[in-house]
């Protein structure tokens, strides 16, 4: 891509960013790549391939579509978090808190205000997103501490509501327990076993979604802007852009996709579930972000999915008969996929600083 | 009246226990630009630590020598921490986040693992775990054995930081890093050293949490380093006294809205005192009320310049 021919493209070539990451959007390799991608997805559900190890049943299998949603929907939350911290630079540690405002807000709503789904996704939508301005611009405004400051004020406003809800005020959020998917307001077409294949359409749309508009604004000039207050945020103002706006426009687009988000993890997992109101909830999205590759178009979504994926091998692992056979110390911190993950996270930090999508971009080279 | 000094003197043990998590931050973050996730790992381990010593000794032997191993075991985690994974990313703030993300995962989650999900109960010395009346109020001794670690460790730093040749080394990184070495001074050795620092304040958090709360439980570092994280921003990144004075408001506002407002409102208000101080506090460019008004009155006092960061 931009990497093979500076020449040819000109000045085009200057504006590309210190890894090649934009002007991408043209090219025909890339739509082929999509293309190939969304058709692979699309046929998924239509596979009864048993894939013995990868996964439990066979592709089509409820559990199997249960387990890609899941991957789906995370490779979208990654890809809105990546909008703060691979396209903008900011670091986020409050993300959670849009996707469980997404979906306690949704199942809320539909609870104690007797809304059907959609209406309910809508006000939860407008109402966060209007939520997401005012947290915004306080958290972009302790400019003293530099990227510090956003991150931890970020960090505190998600753990307020991480203890709201763990708290119950009044029986409303469940406290551990959670809240479980009120099935009488959700089209039953989204409801039992038998309809998993249509969450599965429902994960594959929001990921869809997200991924366009996030591609689309990157590539656009506001997206422009962005990179460069990544890069050097002092000669943005200089050069008369707002910063502030811009960083801000970053913060409600990024936290108004988690929370739709939030709405479709709530219908994957037909709950509510106060672990994702955790700040280790962010730090997930975080390292699924620099695993896959941030700032870059697939590599969030890589990410993610396979993040979750892991994730959800590794538990099936920890509790089979290799490692149960195992002696005690070595079998203890292999039932505990974090620890696993946590440290390949690590390993991953130095050995592939760019990320997954940057060691496939060093292949081609 | 009573139950006003109860809940000065919790808040006042609350406040210790964040103190000594937060000056621990504030020197790490001051000095090498690290916002270091792993702390409250370094906390729960050595909490863990101490509750298998306190349970082998037993009595308040064990309590002295949970507090020695506690503390002696964030030292050693943090130095290797530092020496194996930080010090090789230096100049990349960034990335040495993120290896502290990755560690903050993994270690609670090791040791839940061996551990066991479930909070363990924290065996306290008799002497300790008795009340004593102040005031007319019945007061759990423990708290006046935090406030008086918390105030050791106030001296104890500040001592060090003034009055010592590596406190100076400190000082001096704090303010400006590439002058100190450009003068020669090796800055990775205090590197080295305030991170030790830290893990040490924070394994003497973990064991003295322990006695606070009764118990001792796989996540409660990262809950704790969510409250260092917040002292540190109200207090700022350049004085262990600020840091001081903001973990005594953070605290006693913690305990006074619990039990005044409503019972959890306690960590609601102190994100609201947080948000307050932010938006009260003057950003560069825009200056807040106060120096507008020094300003008028007073000639300017020449600026300080402001040190590298901008690191996220």
């Amino acid at each position: 891509m931009t990497t093979t021919a500076p020449t040819a493209k000109g000045p085009r070539a200057r504006t590309a960013g210190p890894a090649g990451r934009v002007g991408r959007l043209g090219g025909r390799r890339s739509w082929l790549v999509t293309g190939g991608v969304a058709l692979a997805l699309l046929t998924l559900p239509y596979s009864a391939l048993d894939v013995p190890l990868l996964l439990d049943g066979p592709v089509n299998s409820a559990g199997s579509l249960q387990l890609f949603a899941l991957c789906l929907v995370f490779a979208g939350l990654a890809l809105s978090y990546d909008v703060l911290f691979g396209r903008t630079g900011l670091l986020s540690f409050g993300h959670a808190l849009w996707i469980a405002g997404g979906a306690y807000g949704t199942q809320l709503a539909m609870e104690r205000l007797d809304m059907t789904l959609l209406p309910a996704a809508a006000l939860t939508l407008a109402a966060g997103t209007a939520a997401a301005c005012l947290l915004g611009a306080i958290s972009l405004l302790p400019l003293a501490l530099g990227g510090i400051g956003f991150a931890m004020v970020t960090l505190a406003f998600a753990q307020a509501g991480s203890i709201w809800v763990e708290r119950n005020p009044g029986g409303l959020t469940g406290g551990e327990e959670g809240l479980p998917l009120d099935a009488d307001a959700v089209p039953s077409l989204f409801v039992g076993i038998g309809n998993t294949v249509n969450v599965y359409w429902l994960a594959l749309g929001y990921l869809a979604l997200v991924a366009a508009l996030v591609w689309a604004v990157t590539a656009s000039p506001v997206g422009k802007v962005w990179q460069a207050i990544r890069d050097n945020e002092q000669r943005v103002s200089v050069l008369g852009r707002d910063p502030f706006l811009h960083k801000l426009g970053a913060f409600v687009l990024a936290s108004a996709l988690a929370l739709l988000g939030g709405v479709v993890h709530l219908l994957v997992t037909s709950g509510a579930t106060p672990e994702t109101t955790t700040a280790e909830f962010t730090l997930t999205l975080l390292v699924m972000v620099v695993l896959g590759g941030a700032g870059t178009r697939w590599g969030p979504i890589i990410g993610g999915a396979l993040f979750i994926w892991l994730d959800h091998r590794l538990t099936a692992l920890g509790v089979s008969d290799a490692v149960a056979g195992l002696p005690e110390p070595l079998a203890a911190p292999l039932s505990e996929p974090l620890v696993v993950l946590g440290a390949l996270f690590v390993v991953a930090v130095y050995a592939a600083p760019g990320g997954l999508a940057a060691l496939g971009r060093g292949r081609r080279r | 009246m009573n139950t006003l000094v109860l809940l000065t003197l919790t808040g006042l043990g609350l406040a210790a226990l964040y103190f000594l998590i937060a000056s621990g931050l504030a020197l790490i973050f001051g000095l090498m630009d690290v916002l270091n996730f792993a702390h409250g790992a370094f906390l729960t381990v050595a909490s863990y630590a101490a509750w298998r010593t306190a349970e082998a000794v037993g009595g308040g032997p064990g309590l002295l020598a949970a507090l020695l191993i506690g503390t002696l075991t964030g030292l050693a985690l943090a130095a290797v921490t530092e020496l194996l994974l930080i010090r090789r990313l230096y100049g990349r703030p960034k990335e040495q986040i993120l290896v502290t993300v990755g560690l903050s995962l993994a270690i609670p989650a090791l040791v839940q693992s061996y551990a066991g999900a479930d909070s363990r109960t924290f065996p306290v010395p008799d002497a300790l775990s008795g009340t004593v009346g102040v005031l007319g109020a019945q007061v759990p001794v423990n708290r006046f054995l935090l406030i008086g670690a918390a105030l050791a460790v106030l001296v104890g730093v500040h001592l060090l930081l003034t009055r010592t040749r590596y406190g100076l080394v400190v000082r001096a990184g704090v303010e400006d890093r590439a002058m100190v070495s450009a003068l020669g001074v090796d800055v990775t050795r205090a590197f080295t050293l305030v991170f030790a620092l830290g893990g040490a304040l924070a394994g003497l958090a973990g064991v003295l949490g322990g006695v606070y709360f009764g118990s001792v439980s796989p996540h409660r570092g990262t809950g704790l380093l969510i409250f260092g994280f917040v002292v540190v921003i109200i207090g700022g990144l350049h004085s262990i006294t600020g840091v001081a004075w903001a973990a005594l408001a953070v605290g006693l506002v913690q305990q006074y809205a619990n039990y005044y407002i409503s019972g959890g409102f306690g960590d609601i208000a102190v994100v609201i005192l947080l948000a307050l101080v932010i938006l009260a506090r003057p950003t560069p460019g825009r200056e807040g009320p106060l120096a507008a008004l020094r300003r008028v009155t007073r000639p300017p006092a020449p600026r300080r310049a402001i040190p590298p960061g901008g690191t996220a």
